[in-house]
Parts: structure tokens; C-alpha cells; sequence
């Protein structure tokens, strides 16, 4: 990694860097919360030195590093704490994490302007030299401070593993030793971070942060939360989107045991007790009326003969190189084809729930936040306070994959809502089950593709025509205004408009239709569909030329070098080209997503009864510079998993606008069965700057997987879940 | 008045027959590594061990659990149990979390039957619990590991 790169992708007005000699590099820096330093103590309080937002040092030594991200199973808190510790050189085993409040000032997230939030697979990326310039911070005083206590120059001064140590006189100290004195020192207006050839643990393997809090029962989820009074409530949803409550007898669910209150709210009825099961059962007894006057009435199958109609029609244009109209009237040969896909729930494995405490002094919650300060705004104005009454507890997300970060905060919402509704008498934990969460809607939109491609008489593509049909996600959301552009949403053809392949003429256009189900980003957002689409397409039309896939992908791919690296490793990693046996079959797919580079190779096998299984997956990745590489490696290994249940089995189908899923026996999701038995991941070296990994490695399985049931069989596939014909 | 013995100590809960144990073991005790995921034994996010046999405290009444041992996560204090917990350490298993204590408990529970499984004996005692994260490819090195360090 040059210099450049370290810098370059930076809030310049933080930053201005100047080379220096003797190793590492000099900044200058603004950070926030640096002004804490030289804050006078409160008489008696304990001595702790804290020199920015993110560093926390105590006197027993124990270093706190203050994460502005949500840890929902990513890695970030790992992450995270790597930076710090990585340029403060303290010993892995004495760093811990904390959650941070919400507090945009201090701690949004830098991709996303004055917003704190997590999301798009930018934790890395926004963070990696704000969280190493905090660390190198906190190195700086606490050297500063042992040169001002040894009477020795702050350069003699080394630090390693958490020990700073002036060789010459022989002396060292904890850094708890330091403390008092470091908490004293002026707050430096520039610092040394490391070059890459310093970095001890970025690049190595430390253990995650949460390990030993997840496997003995300890972490705490919103799920876990004990308050005193605690309150659970289980809340009555309209059976269809946008019905709302008529009337209700709460007469019998008053009479189950323990029922405390039954209140009415914006989205339902809400039964409270102290416990979950109680709350439940009086919920179950409630009798509701529904308004369905404004409630939506269409099924999956309306839904998607509505997209067809429509794409009949060209769309908002997203993307337009040459004129792909006409190469295709010229073009030697054409093929055609259309894609559906279906709704998809997150079905994270903690279904939605809030903690909301409401009373004089403000409001509390407790939550798997993942979208801080657009939460705390929308409940402030839903119970009339102001943001910064609002107190966000930032706990363990059970999984999210985009479901937590709700840009209407809904459950969120509905927690404050009761929390309101029952005049803040006591603390209230909305629980949803797991059938109120997957009929809760927020899904991945359902789609429709409709794609025309021309070949040249060599078989060289000339013409790609790509219509996408779905509704949009951010439209009507804060969000609008920035990603929305000339009627495209970024988030519906993300994968599609920005393709690698060199194809001359070119369009990608898009209809967004309103529909009453409530959508939402899903872990990958656009490239779920977008990646499966373009590469089974290209596949499609690879064999139509008569080419290798990936020959075919590689001539395409001349200036994209990172698509290309990652590909070429994953196929030689395959050992591509290598025959398999009868039934068995091989497929490749190679996608960008979040400016992480991703190709994967999947073998399946097909059996006697038509049925299949995926035996082995090779993945190839390259996310710049890899700051931790076993959670890349888990990240890998688990987003492929992740895809893999909407390749092989997910969906969620409306019918007269109900949603027919409700559990995992009818919403099925991949278990460790079905699991490849077999999954490599193979990281690209790189000096680029960090990037995601949180989602880049679920869009490549589905067409990969597709792929290679071609390779076995023949049938291409135009569906998700994907059903090989008997 | 139902008696309830968990993790060796014995509790007075003055609750409904029918509840089931998961939310006796969540809510009225108190011990919250037991997790709720369906309530419909479809996940194994909520297994516990009765009487030494890992089952869904989803679906079970704590009528049917009276007078019988129950092991929460909390409790667990076997030689396989530790094998297990160090391989899920050793490896970095966990992602979010919310589903390794019922992993976990299945896990062991598995081990202590079967001290050395195959593929086929781990695919269909771990297939009944749901990792939406995914990290099957690591329980299965994690069991793997934990079986090689008993041996």
C-alpha cells in the first residue's frame, strides 16, 4: 500500500499527511472527541484516559475500543478493535469492544455523510484510517507521557504488545501505568501511523472478540434484556399490508393470566405481560376487525404478470452505450431470456425485537441497532422529544442482513409506539415471533428480468439489451433524494448497470411500479438478482459463441483486472477445465459488489432422482488490503451459505396479498446438510484500501451453481429457487 | 407450584402447565443463553439437554420436563462440553451468535453418544439447527475437532 492510498479515499478535511522519515507516516488529524482529553476529572471519579471518541484506557490496563458499528455477525467489533490496536501496538488480549451510543457527531458512519449506520459493507472501508489514527493517538500520548516521567526523548521510546519501554535506562510500563499522566498530556496535532510492513496484527489471525461470550451463553441480544418492571408485548398485525384495526374485543385476552394491558397502536394491537409466552397467548385470544379498505389484495403470480406487461415497454434508462437497438438487428445470431424471482425474508435468526423505556427523563432502548441516528430521529418525533433525548444501547444483532437497518424504523417504531401507548408506566420489550417476523414484510423485492443479447460471426457479444422490473426500495425513504437519479434506484440495478463485460452497445433500463409490500435492502441488495441474471446470461451466451466461460468472461474482461484476478484464481484454484465424472458439473461466477471482488466456482452433482447437491465451492476474493483474514475467510464461507438458501429453496409467496410462508418449515433456509462439504476461500494480495466482505460473497453462488447444473445437464435456469426439470 | 431442576439446582415456578420450558427457562428463571428462534422445533436455536438427551424447549411443556435434569447452556460443565466450547473458540465459529448455543448443545450432546461421527452422523444430528449466517462448513470442523481431542 502506497501512500496515496492511505489517504486517498479520506475525509481530506481530517486529514493532511506529509511524509516522514525514520518509518510510518506523519499525519495531522482532527478526530472526534479529542477535546476529552484535556477535560479535568470529576473529584473521585476513576481515572481512565480517553484522548478520542474510540480509545479508552484504564488504569487495570485494559484498553476499550468504542465501535460505531453494529456487530450482527460481520466481524466488525474484530475489525474494528485490529485498527486500534494494530497502531497503539497493544496486546491483542487486553483490548475489548463496546458498543457506541448514537451520537452522528461523533460517530457516523464517513461514507454516508452525518449519519451513523451500518450497512453496505463499509465498516472497514469508512474506518480504517479513523480507527488507526485513534490508536496511533492514544500511542502518541501514552509515549509522550513516559518521555515526560523517564525524562527521556518521546523517540527513544518503543511500544510493543502493550508495554512501552525505553531500552537505553532499561525502563517500561503498562499502560495503565501511564494513564494519569497521559490523561495530562496536550493532545498531539499530529501522529505516525504505521506503513504496511509495520503491521504486527493486521494481515495475521486474532481471535474474534465475541467468541467466548457466543459459545457460553453469555452475549447479550435485545432478546436478553432484564429491566426491572420489564413488560413483554406481542402485537396483533393486520393479516394483509396496509389493512388497518377496525375494532377489538380484548375481552378474552384479558383473561389470560398475568395480561397486563392491551393497547392499541398504529400497526396493531399490542398485548403486554410479563412474560413472552403469556403476552402470546393472550394475543392468540384477541379478537381483531380489520379495515382492509386500502389493505393489497394481489398475489406473486398478479404481481409478476404485471412486470411482464411491463417490460414490454422500455423503462427509465440506467445505463446507455452506443445503440444497442440497432447491433442487434445487425447481429449474426441473438439470444433471448427472461428471469423471475421471487420476495425473500431476512429471517435473521433473532426475530425483530425492541427494548423502549419511556419516562421523564427521555427515552431508552435497547436494540440490535443498525441504523443509529435515522432511528433516533423517528422516535424522538414519534413520542415528542428531541434526538438527543433519545438514548440508543447498541446490543449483539442475532443476524440482520439488512433487516435492522429499517429506513421507516419500523419495528423500532412499534416498540416506542407501545412504550406510548401505555403512558411509559414500565419498560417495554416488543417481541415479534418468528411468524410475525416473516410476515412482517420488508423483503427483498420480487423481480422480473427480460435480457437480448447479439453476436457478432466470431461469436464476439455486440449488443446486450437488459430491462429490469421490480419496485424500488429507497423510493420514499431519506435516501430518495441521493440514490434515487432521473427515476433509476440505484439499488434495483446495482450488478447490472455497471457490468464488466466489454460489450460495445449496451442498455440497462428499469421500471419501478408501486406495490403495497413493503420492501427492503436484503445482505448483497441489488447484485441478489442483478449477479444471477448477468452471469448465467453471460454463460448463456458463451456457449452459444461455442467459448469456455471462462475464456469467454476473460476477453471480455480486458480493463477489469480485480474482476479478472479473481476469477483466474478461483478457476485455477477449481482446477477449471479438469474433467468430472458422469452427472457432475462445474460452474463459474465472477461479481462486484461494494468494491469487493468475488468469483466462485461450484460443483454439483446430480442424482438418480433429479435431485442435486453442491459438493465444493472455490472462492476467490479481493477486498484490498486484508486486515483480518479469517473473518474474510468466515465471511466468504458463510455469505456463499447465505446465497445459497435463495438458490436452492427460499421464497415468499403472496397470495390474495397474504403472505402464504410463516416458519422455517414452509420458509426454508439452507441447514448444514445441504452445505457444500467442501468450500475454499482464497484471498488476492492486495495494497488497495480495505473493502467489505459482509455481503459481496452472496450474490456469485446462485449463477455459479446454475453454471455448473448446465455443465451437468444442459438446462439453463431462469428461476430462483432454482428446479432442475425431472 | 411446577419444580424445575436446571443446571443442578432446583426452582419453584408458579406458572401455567402448558408453558414451555424455553420461556420458564428464559423469562421466570432467568437464564438467557437459551434462545428462541421459531417455537416450533424448527430451528433448535432453544435445545437444551433432559436428562442428558438434547431437546427443543420450544415445544416442550415444563410439565413434561418436572422431576427430570435439564442442562441450559449455563450448565454445561462435561468433558465433551469443554471439548466442544474450545473447538467453537478455536475456530472462530460464531458470526452473530444468536443460534451457537443451540448448536452447541446439540453438539455435545451428540459427542457424548457418538464419540467419533461421521459426515453422515453429524449432517443428521446438527441438520435440525439453523445458522442463517451459515458457519456450518465451521461446526462441522469444530465437532470434528472437538471429537479428535477426546480421543
Amino acid at each position: 500500500m502506497d501512500k496515496t492510498h492511505l489517504v486517498d479515499r479520506s475525509r481530506r478535511e481530517f486529514l493532511k499527511v506529509s511524509a516522514a522519515a525514520g518509518g510510518g507516516l506523519l499525519i495531522s488529524l482532527y478526530l472526534p472527541g479529542c477535546e476529552r482529553a484535556e477535560k479535568a476529572a470529576a473529584p473521585g471519579a476513576p481515572i481512565v484516559f480517553e484522548p478520542n471518541a474510540f480509545v479508552r484506557i484504564g488504569t487495570d490496563n485494559t484498553v476499550t475500543v468504542i465501535a460505531k458499528h453494529l456487530e450482527m455477525g460481520q466481524g466488525t467489533y474484530t475489525g474494528l478493535a485490529t485498527l486500534v490496536a494494530e497502531e497503539l501496538d497493544a496486546a491483542w488480549p487486553q483490548v475489548q469492544v463496546e458498543g457506541a451510543p448514537a451520537d452522528a457527531g461523533r460517530y457516523s458512519n464517513l461514507f454516508w455523510g452525518p449519519v451513523q449506520g451500518t450497512g453496505g459493507s463499509t465498516a472497514m472501508g469508512n474506518s480504517f484510517e479513523q480507527m488507526r489514527n485513534a490508536g496511533a493517538l492514544a500511542r502518541q500520548m501514552l509515549v509522550n507521557a513516559a518521555a515526560g516521567k523517564w525524562e527521556v526523548p518521546a523517540d527513544a521510546i518503543t511500544v510493543r504488545d502493550g508495554i512501552v519501554r525505553h531500552d537505553a535506562s532499561k525502563r517500561e510500563a503498562g499502560f495503565g501505568e501511564l494513564v494519569e499522566l497521559a490523561a495530562q498530556q496536550p493532545v498531539p496535532e499530529t501522529v505516525f501511523v504505521k506503513e504496511p510492513d509495520e503491521f504486527r496484527l493486521i494481515g495475521t489471525h486474532v481471535p474474534r472478540k465475541d467468541g467466548k461470550e457466543k459459545t457460553n451463553g453469555t452475549a447479550i441480544f435485545t432478546q436478553d434484556v432484564k429491566l426491572p418492571g420489564l413488560l413483554t408485548a406481542v402485537v396483533a398485525h393486520p393479516p394483509r399490508f396496509g389493512a388497518t384495526v377496525k375494532s377489538f374485543d380484548a375481552a378474552r385476552a384479558g383473561k389470560v393470566k398475568g395480561v397486563v394491558d392491551v393497547v392499541a397502536i398504529p400497526t396493531g394491537v399490542a398485548v403486554l405481560d410479563k412474560d413472552f409466552w403469556s403476552a402470546k397467548q393472550g394475543r392468540d385470544a384477541l379478537s381483531v376487525e380489520w379495515d382492509e379498505a386500502k389493505a393489497f389484495k394481489l398475489g406473486s403470480e398478479e404481481i409478476m404478470g404485471e412486470y411482464k406487461r411491463l417490460a414490454a415497454k422500455p423503462g427509465a434508462v440506467a445505463r446507455k452505450d452506443g445503440d444497442a437497438e440497432q447491433a442487434l438487428v445487425k447481429a449474426a445470431r441473438t439470444v433471448e431470456a427472461a428471469y423471475e424471482f421471487p420476495y425473500l425474508a431476512h429471517a435473521a435468526m433473532e426475530p425483530m425485537n425492541c427494548v423502549v423505556k419511556l419516562d421523564a427523563g427521555g427515552c431508552e432502548i435497547w436494540n440490535g441497532e443498525q441504523f443509529q441516528t435515522p432511528d433516533q430521529a423517528a422516535v424522538a418525533a414519534a413520542v415528542g422529544l428531541k434526538p438527543e433525548q433519545v438514548k440508543i444501547n447498541m446490543l449483539y444483532a442475532g443476524g440482520s442482513f439488512g433487516r435492522r437497518a429499517n429506513p421507516q424504523s419500523d419495528y423500532v417504531l412499534e416498540a416506542a409506539s407501545i412504550a406510548k401507548a401505555i403512558q411509559g408506566k414500565a419498560p417495554v420489550k416488543l417481541v415479534w415471533t418468528r411468524e410475525d417476523d416473516m410476515r412482517a414484510g420488508y423483503y427483498r423485492p420480487l423481480y422480473y428480468h427480460r435480457l437480448k443479447a447479439g453476436l457478432d460471426q466470431a461469436g464476439n457479444p455486440v449488443a446486450w439489451q437488459h430491462r429490469v422490473v421490480g419496485q424500488s426500495i429507497l423510493r420514499g425513504t431519506a435516501f430518495e433524494q441521493a440514490m434515487v437519479k432521473q427515476g433509476v434506484d440505484e439499488t434495483s440495478v446495482e450488478g447490472a448497470s455497471n457490468m464488466p463485460y466489454a460489450i460495445p452497445n449496451l442498455t440497462v433500463d428499469l421500471h419501478s411500479p408501486e406495490m403495497g409490500v413493503p420492501v427492503q435492502w436484503w445482505r448483497s441488495v441489488g447484485s441478489t438478482h442483478t449477479a444471477f441474471v448477468v452471469e448465467t446470461f453471460i454463460d448463456e451466451l458463451a456457449a452459444a459463441a461455442g467459448k469456455d466461460p471462462v475464456a469467454f468472461r476473460r476477453a471480455l474482461l480486458k480493463d477489469h483486472p480485480r474482476h479478472r484476478g479473481v476469477m483466474e484464481l478461483a478457476a485455477e484454484k477449481a482446477g477449471w477445465g479438469k474433467p468430472l465424472s458422469e452427472g457432475r458439473g462445474r460452474g463459474i461466477a465472477v461479481h462486484e459488489s461494494f468494491n469487493t471482488y468475488v468469483a466462485q466456482v461450484a460443483e454439483v452433482s446430480v442424482h438418480q432422482d433429479r435431485s442435486f447437491s453442491v459438493d465444493r465451492v472455490v472462492i476467490a476474493v479481493d477486498c484490498g488490503v486484508a486486515v483480518n483474514p479469517d473473518i474474510i475467510r468466515a465471511q466468504m464461507e458463510g455469505g456463499m451459505g447465505f446465497g445459497l438458501s435463495a438458490a436452492l429453496t427460499s421464497a415468499i409467496t403472496l397470495k390474495d396479498g397474504r403472505v402464504e410462508q410463516s416458519n422455517f418449515h414452509d420458509y426454508t433456509v439452507l441447514r448444514l446438510d445441504q452445505m457444500p462439504s467442501v468450500v475454499e476461500v482464497h484471498i488476492v494480495s492486495s495494497a488497495e484500501p480495505p473493502t467489505g466482505v459482509g455481503e459481496p460473497g452472496v450474490p456469485p453462488i446462485a449463477p455459479a451453481v446454475a453454471n455448473a447444473l448446465y455443465a451437468a445437464t444442459g438446462q439453463r435456469f431462469y428461476q430462483l429457487p432454482l428446479q432442475l426439470k425431472t | 407450584m411446577i419444580q424445575l431442576k436446571i443446571n443442578g439446582t432446583t426452582h419453584e415456578l408458579d406458572v401455567d402447565p402448558n408453558m414451555p420450558l424455553l420461556w420458564a427457562i428464559r423469562d421466570v428463571v432467568g437464564l438467557t443463553g437459551t434462545k428462541y428462534g421459531c417455537g416450533l422445533s424448527l430451528c433448535g436455536a432453544c435445545t437444551v439437554h433432559i436428562d442428558g438427551q438434547a431437546e427443543r424447549s420450544c415445544v416442550t411443556p415444563v410439565s413434561a420436563a418436572q422431576g427430570k435434569a435439564i442442562t441450559t447452556i449455563e450448565g454445561l460443565d462435561s468433558k465433551v462440553a469443554r471439548a466442544v466450547q474450545s473447538a467453537w473458540e478455536k475456530l472462530d465459529v460464531v458470526q452473530c451468535g444468536y443460534c451457537q448455543s443451540g448448536q452447541i448443545m446439540s453438539a455435545v450432546s451428540m459427542l457424548a453418544r457418538n464419540p467419533r461421527p461421521t459426515d453422515d452422523d453429524i449432517n443428521t444430528a446438527m441438520s435440525g439447527n439453523i445458522c442463517r449466517c451459515a458457519t456450518y462448513v465451521r461446526i462441522r470442523a469444530a465437532i470434528k475437532d472437538a471429537a479428535r481431542a477426546l480421543a
